[in-house]
């Protein structure tokens, strides 16, 4: 079943037409990459999922319900959680009160006034949080300032911010973008871990090849604002449309 | 105990034994030694450092937590200092109902100023809450202060300020109750004055009135900071782009912020008629906005004790440092040749009397360069909270491994 549903969206800016007539279905419990050269396209389709932006025609369908001209906080509240580019983190506290915040987020919905309880007496929460900090290795750093952590552990800790959520659908900005190789595979290695233990449907968009073909599903190419190709890892690396328009300029 | 935390709780019985000993803390020099003039333990000066610690506690929810700088709180305590005088005014001397009004009425002004400002953030919200309370001050001013709708003098009586008349209602006023802001019936002025040897204490009822008020805002405001309120009012200064992706609605949380600390700020405004039965439009001139900003900085920003610490310094060094006269200088430097104490005397007079200012320009500043984090990093380095300094480098190499 088809949990993400994008019909026939275009977005124009000025004499720029980043998106033209895209369509495109994410299958549940798949994780989908979304490729592609710089300036295809890719970010601009992705802020239309969460409500940065709103396409000028066209619908995106997540879990039965559009997502056009609600907020992000809304399209978060409905299970879609994302990892920004650069790790959006709260960088003057803790880890674990990172990690506390969505999950407050997910109980209390998107505005309480839950001001009488103490943080440290809210022991579901507490316990979850240090629960999936332990399921992604940031447990014995909880009590560290998020802002002193390296880029890797950055990464980490926004991921564990979403799963603390358990949402429906994460989608990931080009998780490994500005990294080492060796944060990079420990990334590669994260996300395949949770995709054996959760099952957690994910949208990825990515320029690093290695990160794409080790976790996908399923590819989309997207070129020049439209999707010029859709398949499976091994048939995308054969198709020649993608070679001339992706691959084949890199390879040369 | 109280719900809190083992040092909260040791932070708030410290802070009320401070507050309850103040008349005698405060008094710390004989009457008739030179050095009393120092003294700050009389009625009028303590109720003034409860009555804005409670507004910069109320400020520091704003501020210290979400970031957002209001530069308009001001409008709010002149508002509660209006509203707790016209019930003086309709009702009685009775302080209860004016101080509920005055937090009800700051609070719906502090609804729609911060509805408004809070479409923006920044120094664009900042700006515009300036412009409210200036208005505010203007419309308290002149245009609410002349006759209207059959009132003489208007909501706000202009210049004159608000004040209570014989010929007002009263509805509640009985002639066995005291003519003056009374609590059932035990007058506000009422001080027991003790002499003890060289010293002399005065214990006020209205300050012990408004020191149990404090306590009870300041316990308020341990409870928000420990809160998950709190904590997402904190991450609303963090990144907020972060909380909005979150499925957090950071604007309510932002104008609740700004609600509370309105309404301490209404509180406040309500306890100063109720010490002095008089308000006028100079409580919301921006000059009072900027005092609280001041006292919350150099207290420290974000810290539980900070505001308080900083409104008491500044309340201490406009009432002290102010009445350093010319005269006073000059008895202190006798000893030295005529000609140098002259010169010293020339040069410290900038600094006190009406040139205070300078004395505590020249402080904030240092406060601000060495001390970012106000008074309490300060006593924190003093007494060696360092500790926690020590840990980090540990921790980075850690982290970069």
């Amino acid at each position: 079943m088809a949990i993400l549903q994008v019909r026939n969206v275009s977005k124009r800016f000025g004499g720029l037409q980043a998106l033209n007539d895209v369509n495109l279905s994410v299958e549940e419990g798949s994780v989908h990459a979304i490729i592609g050269p710089n300036g295809a396209g890719k970010s601009t389709l992705l802020n239309c999922f969460v409500g940065r932006l709103v396409p000028d025609t066209g619908t995106v369908m997540f879990d039965g319900k559009s997502l056009l001209g609600i907020k992000p906080h809304e399209i978060n509240q409905a299970g879609v959680s994302r990892v920004f580019q650069t790790p959006e983190i709260f960088g003057d506290l803790s880890l674990l009160e990172n990690v506390m915040i969505p999950s407050f987020a997910k109980r209390d919905g998107d505005f309480k006034v839950n001001w009488w309880p103490r943080v440290d007496t809210e022991r579901d929460v507490q316990q979850h949080a240090e629960d999936v900090l332990q399921e992604i290795g940031l447990y014995e750093k909880r009590f560290e300032i998020a802002a002193s952590m390296s880029r890797g552990d950055k990464r980490r800790l926004e991921m564990a911010m979403c799963l603390s959520q358990d949402p429906k659908l994460l989608l990931l900005d080009e998780p490994t973008a500005g990294m080492s190789r060796a944060d990079t595979n420990a990334t590669i290695d994260l996300l395949k871990r949770l995709g054996e233990t959760r099952g957690l449907t994910k949208v990825i968009i990515e320029h690093d090849m290695h990160v794409v073909f080790s976790l996908a599903d399923y590819i989309s190419v997207l070129a020049q604002g439209t999707v010029i190709a859709e398949n499976t890892p091994e048939l995308i690396k054969g198709d020649p449309r993608v070679k001339e328009a992706y691959l084949g300029t890199e390879a040369e | 105990m109280f719900g809190l935390s083992r040092k909260d709780t040791l932070l708030l019985i410290f802070v009320a034994i401070i507050t309850f000993a103040a008349p005698i803390l405060m008094n710390p020099f004989p009457t008739e030694s030179s050095l009393a003039q120092f003294n700050a333990g009389y009625p009028d000066l303590m109720q003034r450092f409860v009555i804005f610690g409670i507004f910069a506690i109320g400020f520091n929810i704003l501020f210290g937590l979400t970031g957002y700088l209001s530069f308009g709180h001001a409008a709010f305590l002149g508002a509660g200092s209006y509203a707790c005088v016209w019930m003086f005014k309709l009702l009685g001397y009775n302080i209860l109902p004016g101080i509920i009004l005055s937090v009800i009425v700051s609070a719906i002004f502090a609804l729609a100023i911060g509805y408004i400002s809070l479409r923006r953030s920044g120094i664009y919200f900042s700006i515009l809450t300036l412009a409210f309370a200036q208005m505010s001050f203007a419309l308290a001013y002149s245009v609410l202060g002349t006759d209207m709708f059959g009132l003489k003098g208007g909501l706000t009586n202009g210049e004159t300020g608000l004040q209570v008349y014989n010929s007002d209602p009263q509805i509640f006023h009985s002639d066995s109750a005291p003519d003056l802001p009374h609590l059932f019936g035990i007058p506000m002025r009422t001080t027991e004055v003790v002499q003890y040897g060289a010293w002399e204490f005065q214990f006020n009822v209205g300050f012990y009135f408004c020191a149990v008020v404090m306590l009870i805002a300041f316990y308020l405001s341990i409870r928000i900071f420990r809160s998950p309120f709190g904590l997402m009012l904190r991450a609303v200064k963090t990144n907020q782009n972060r909380l909005n992706y979150t499925g957090v609605n950071t604007k309510p949380y932002a104008l609740a912020a700004f609600v509370i600390s309105g309404m301490y700020a209404g509180l406040a405004g309500g306890l100063l008629s109720a010490m002095d039965p008089l308000a006028g439009a100079e409580r919301m001139q921006w000059t009072a906005s900027g005092e609280v900003v001041l006292m919350t900085i150099l207290g420290g920003a974000g810290t539980l004790i900070g505001p308080v610490l900083g409104a008491g310094l500044i309340k201490y060094f406009e009432n002290i440092f102010s009445k350093i006269n010319e005269g006073i200088l000059k008895g202190w430097f006798e000893f030295l040749p005529d000609t140098l104490g002259d010169a010293v005397v020339w040069v410290l007079y900038f600094f006190t009397g009406s040139g205070w200012h300078l004395t505590l320009g020249l402080m904030f500043m240092l406060v601000v360069i060495f001390l970012p984090g106000g008074l309490v990093e300060g006593a924190g380095r003093l007494f060696g909270i360092g500790r926690r300094k020590k840990k980090t480098p540990a921790s980075k190499t850690q982290a970069a491994e």
